[in-house]
């Protein structure tokens, strides 16, 4: 067995004379957890379609759980979130993903027992029996998340599944995919809510104009680490002396940063205030923030999409 | 292969009845039993007790006979209606919605989504004929004891005008929307039943420019042809030769047209198939 859950090469999609995605080159590893960013129109969805199989390509190759693209039995492995959920709104929250699991072909028993313990998960054993007209977006999304994990899969797309979602509903999503992580699922997660991305997933690609500009991990040990800290009435004097310890000394909104190689300065800045005598209120070192890092890779005037 | 096309049908016709659209054509149905079991029974009435109405058991058999074909005549109507509309909306709706993308992203070929629901609707337009034809004939029975000669024949022709109007509206769904799917399917029926028409007037005043238009017209949709020759099927021989009631057809289809109009169903369903299949969602 491969170790890539996704693995492409060059996938590109015209529409017509439109390019909706330029050059789709990456890897997705076995029970990675992976986001995909980028701003609106930049080929987000119409990549997840590609990868599913929804949309034939125009050129390039790709495999996901090592069947070529768009493999009918390989789909009996894989889950997935539309973005635009649009289900059989005539039938019950039940019957639904009882009519989901059917499709997937899974039997009688292991069905009823899978489904009970879906709905539970989710939060929606209420309002099992009430027809998804009468659901909320969040209660929507909710049973779509759950329909695609009917299948135990292997791999599960979600199209921004936190987008309609109240602040319990995300909590539900993200510990639905650490359990994911947990049961080495590899979840591919197209969000445009980075501090969702931030939390929850391994690996980001940052994709501009249809094209992979920047994969990188987000739990991989950087080199330079962001130290920040908050002292009682910081001089000019004491930011100049803090270059000793690192790079770009700034204050920002009463908070003091600074740049430096590695963790160990954090203690040594530590002694250094308290024998300057100056009063600690909070220092350690600050996390890369992703919203900071997605405006650097898309330049400054591309929003999250 | 066969369990996916039968789970698309099962929830294609569970959709129907629970969307209400089935109670709806099936109440409108009864309503319309309903009308033609009085008017039936108030002609028969009249019939049997008029002193100046008609004297033999022949003739009196040949009203019956016109006024059952009359039944079946509105029935084929119904059926056109429903074959035509019912699954109108089916694939280009939930394209539009994206419902279909998470039918397509299962383990289904796309073949058994279109296949699937192709079947699920034929057993309901079946199921609808069985009721409004078989209401139709058995109302006729019990008034007049009379039922018309090859009933299966004719009501399998009905059927098949059904599945032929039904499999354009499926394949017509598969690329255009909703109003553009209904506005073809409505229109290229509408050019059968002009062209029926004008072939069967070509061949009463014997114009044959008329009729040869009107078979042309039959080959691009082979609907009004299916439901003439049903006509034909059912009616005595001397109603036939009189001519004179619109169910008696002038010019009568030949049976290459039952094989033209099997072969033209099964080649729209293919190309319906392949539609799908070739397009992106």
């Amino acid at each position: 067995m491969n170790h890539s859950a996704i693995e492409t090469n060059a996938l590109r999609k015209e529409f017509g004379a439109k390019v909706a995605v330029a050059d789709l080159t990456l890897t997705v590893q076995r029970g990675e957890v992976f986001g995909f960013l980028g701003p609106n129109g930049a080929g987000k969805t119409t990549s997840v379609k590609m990868l599913l199989g929804l949309v034939a390509r125009t050129s390039g190759e790709g495999r996901v759980l090592d069947a070529p693209l768009g493999n009918v039995a390989t789909r009996a492995k894989i889950g997935f979130l539309p973005e635009h959920f649009r289900f059989q709104d005539w039938l019950s929250g039940r019957e639904f993903l009882d009519l989901h699991a059917r499709l997937y072909g899974i039997e009688n028993e292991k069905r009823k027992a899978r489904i009970e313990k879906l709905l539970t998960r989710v939060d929606l054993q209420d309002a099992a029996n009430r027809k998804l007209k009468e659901y909320s977006k969040g209660m929507l999304q909710r049973i779509g998340l759950a329909a695609a994990l009917l299948n135990e899969p292997q791999l599960v797309f979600l199209d921004e599944p936190t987008s309609g979602l109240d602040p319990l509903g995300r909590l539900i999503v993200r510990d639905v995919i650490q359990e994911l992580r947990a049961q080495e699922t590899a979840v591919f997660l197209n969000s445009h809510l980075l501090s969702e991305v931030e939390v929850t997933c391994d690996r980001v690609a940052f994709v501009k104009n249809g094209r992979v500009i920047r994969e990188m991990g987000l739990r991989e040990t950087r080199n330079e680490i962001e130290i920040e800290l908050q002292v009682k009435n910081p001089t000019p004097n004491l930011l100049r002396d803090l270059a000793q310890f690192g790079k770009n000394v700034q204050q920002l909104n009463g908070t003091i940063h600074l740049e430096s190689d590695t963790a160990a300065r954090i203690p040594e800045i530590n002694r250094w205030l308290v024998a300057q005598g100056v009063d600690v209120y909070k220092i350690g070192a600050a996390k890369p923030s992703l919203e900071k890092m997605f405006l650097e890779v898309m330049g400054e005037d591309a929003r999250a999409g | 292969m066969m369990r996916g096309i039968f789970t698309i049908s099962q929830l294609t016709i569970h959709e129907a009845l629970r969307k209400r659209v089935l109670l709806a054509a099936v109440l409108l149905g009864l309503a319309f039993l309903v009308i033609f079991a009085l008017g039936f029974y108030f002609m028969n009435r009249e019939v049997v007790n008029s002193p100046r109405g008609p004297e033999t058991q022949a003739q009196r058999a040949l009203i019956y006979i016109f006024l059952t074909m009359a039944g079946l005549y509105a029935v084929n109507f119904l059926m056109v209606m429903m074959a035509a509309l019912l699954p109108v909306d089916t694939l280009s709706g939930e394209i539009r919605s994206g419902a279909i993308q998470s039918l397509v992203t299962k383990p289904l070929r796309r073949a058994e989504i279109v296949l699937g629901k192709w079947l699920g609707f034929w057993v309901i337009l079946a199921g609808y004929l069985a009721l409004m034809g078989g209401g139709v004939l058995l109302i006729a029975r019990i008034v007049s004891g009379i039922t018309p000669q090859n009933i299966f024949i004719g009501l399998a022709l009905m059927l098949l005008e059904a599945t032929l109007l039904l499999t354009l509206s499926i394949a017509g769904g598969t690329r255009l929307s909703t109003l553009a799917n209904g506005v073809l399917v409505f229109g290229l029926f509408g050019l059968a039943f002009i062209g029926g028409w004008i072939e069967q007037i070509g061949a009463l005043f014997q114009n044959e420019t008329a009729r040869y238009v009107g078979v042309i017209a039959s080959l691009i949709v082979p609907s009004e042809s299916l439901w003439q020759l049903a006509a034909y099927n059912m009616q005595p021989a001397l109603m036939r030769d009189l001519t004179m009631t619109p169910f008696s057809p002038a010019s009568v289809p030949s049976n290459a047209m039952v094989v033209w109009a099997l072969g033209y169903t099964l080649l729209v369903l293919l190309l319906g198939v392949w539609s799908f299949r070739t397009r992106d969602l």
